[in-house]
């Protein structure tokens, strides 16, 4: 079933300058899997090529950031929308920084 | 180059200064085409460190859906430096998630705070101009 996701101004470049496109999937991983599939251009800047989300992007579900839920394999249906927005950190130091958590 | 209203330049400046003694940060909504910010949004550091900030993610959510709600777009992100000059540091050039953003910085370090701007694009830093806008 399809089901809305809302895509960050730096990625929309890549979807045709679409701010929200409607892709088909279960879960939270099959979506962003055939996202990817549908807008080659956005391969491995949300799923890693391993299968996981990419550690500088957050996603969620309605309201809730899906690492909270079962992370890919949040069931979705098609009254949900999904959101991507980029991780946003950074420091006054050289460190590398871990991701939030 | 960035446009500031005088309030949402004040409104950053002194959430900075609450934060102290860590990093404050928070994101900037406004207009993508002219540079013009328009709303200033504090968000949590959840980091909650002197050399660190991470924008908490829900936060930036909310910020995101009420610019968008507002016509606008998040433009930007802000952050303090608080013992450093307003300059990005290597992990900030790293971190950079959006060419188009304006990367502001906030330094501390001397007793008048200093408001600085940035582009960051391809790990390559260029300052731009920021405009005070008294209104």
């Amino acid at each position: 079933m399809p089901v809305k996701v809302n895509l960050p101004t730096v990625l929309r470049s890549q979807a045709g300058g679409a701010k929200t496109v409607s892709v088909d999937g279960a879960t939270v991983g099959e979506v962003l899997r055939a996202l990817q599939s549908e807008y080659p251009g956005l391969s491995g800047q949300v799923v890693d090529d391993d299968g996981t989300m990419h550690k500088f992007v957050n996603v969620y579900l309605n309201d809730d950031d899906v690492r909270y839920l079962s992370a890919l394999d949040t069931p979705v249906g098609d009254a949900d929308e999904l959101s991507i927005l980029p991780a946003v950190a950074g420091g006054a130091v050289g460190d590398r920084v871990p991701h939030f958590r | 180059m960035l446009s500031l209203p005088r309030p949402v330049h004040d409104q950053m400046v002194a959430y900075c200064l609450v934060g102290l003694p860590d990093e404050a940060c928070g994101l900037l909504g406004g207009n993508p085409g002219t540079g013009e910010a328009v709303t200033c949004y504090p968000t949590r550091n959840l980091a909650a460190s002197a050399k660190l900030y991470t924008v908490d993610p829900k936060e930036h959510l909310r910020a995101d859906r009420d610019a968008e709600a507002g016509g606008n777009s998040i433009i930007g992100v802000f952050h303090s430096h608080t013992h450093t000059e307003a300059y990005p540091s290597p992990t900030d050039v790293d971190q950079a998630p959006d060419p188009g953003w304006h990367y502001v910085l906030v330094s501390l370090r001397d007793t008048q705070p200093v408001v600085r701007s940035y582009r960051i694009v391809d790990g390559l830093i260029t300052e731009e101009p920021v405009r005070l806008l008294h209104r």
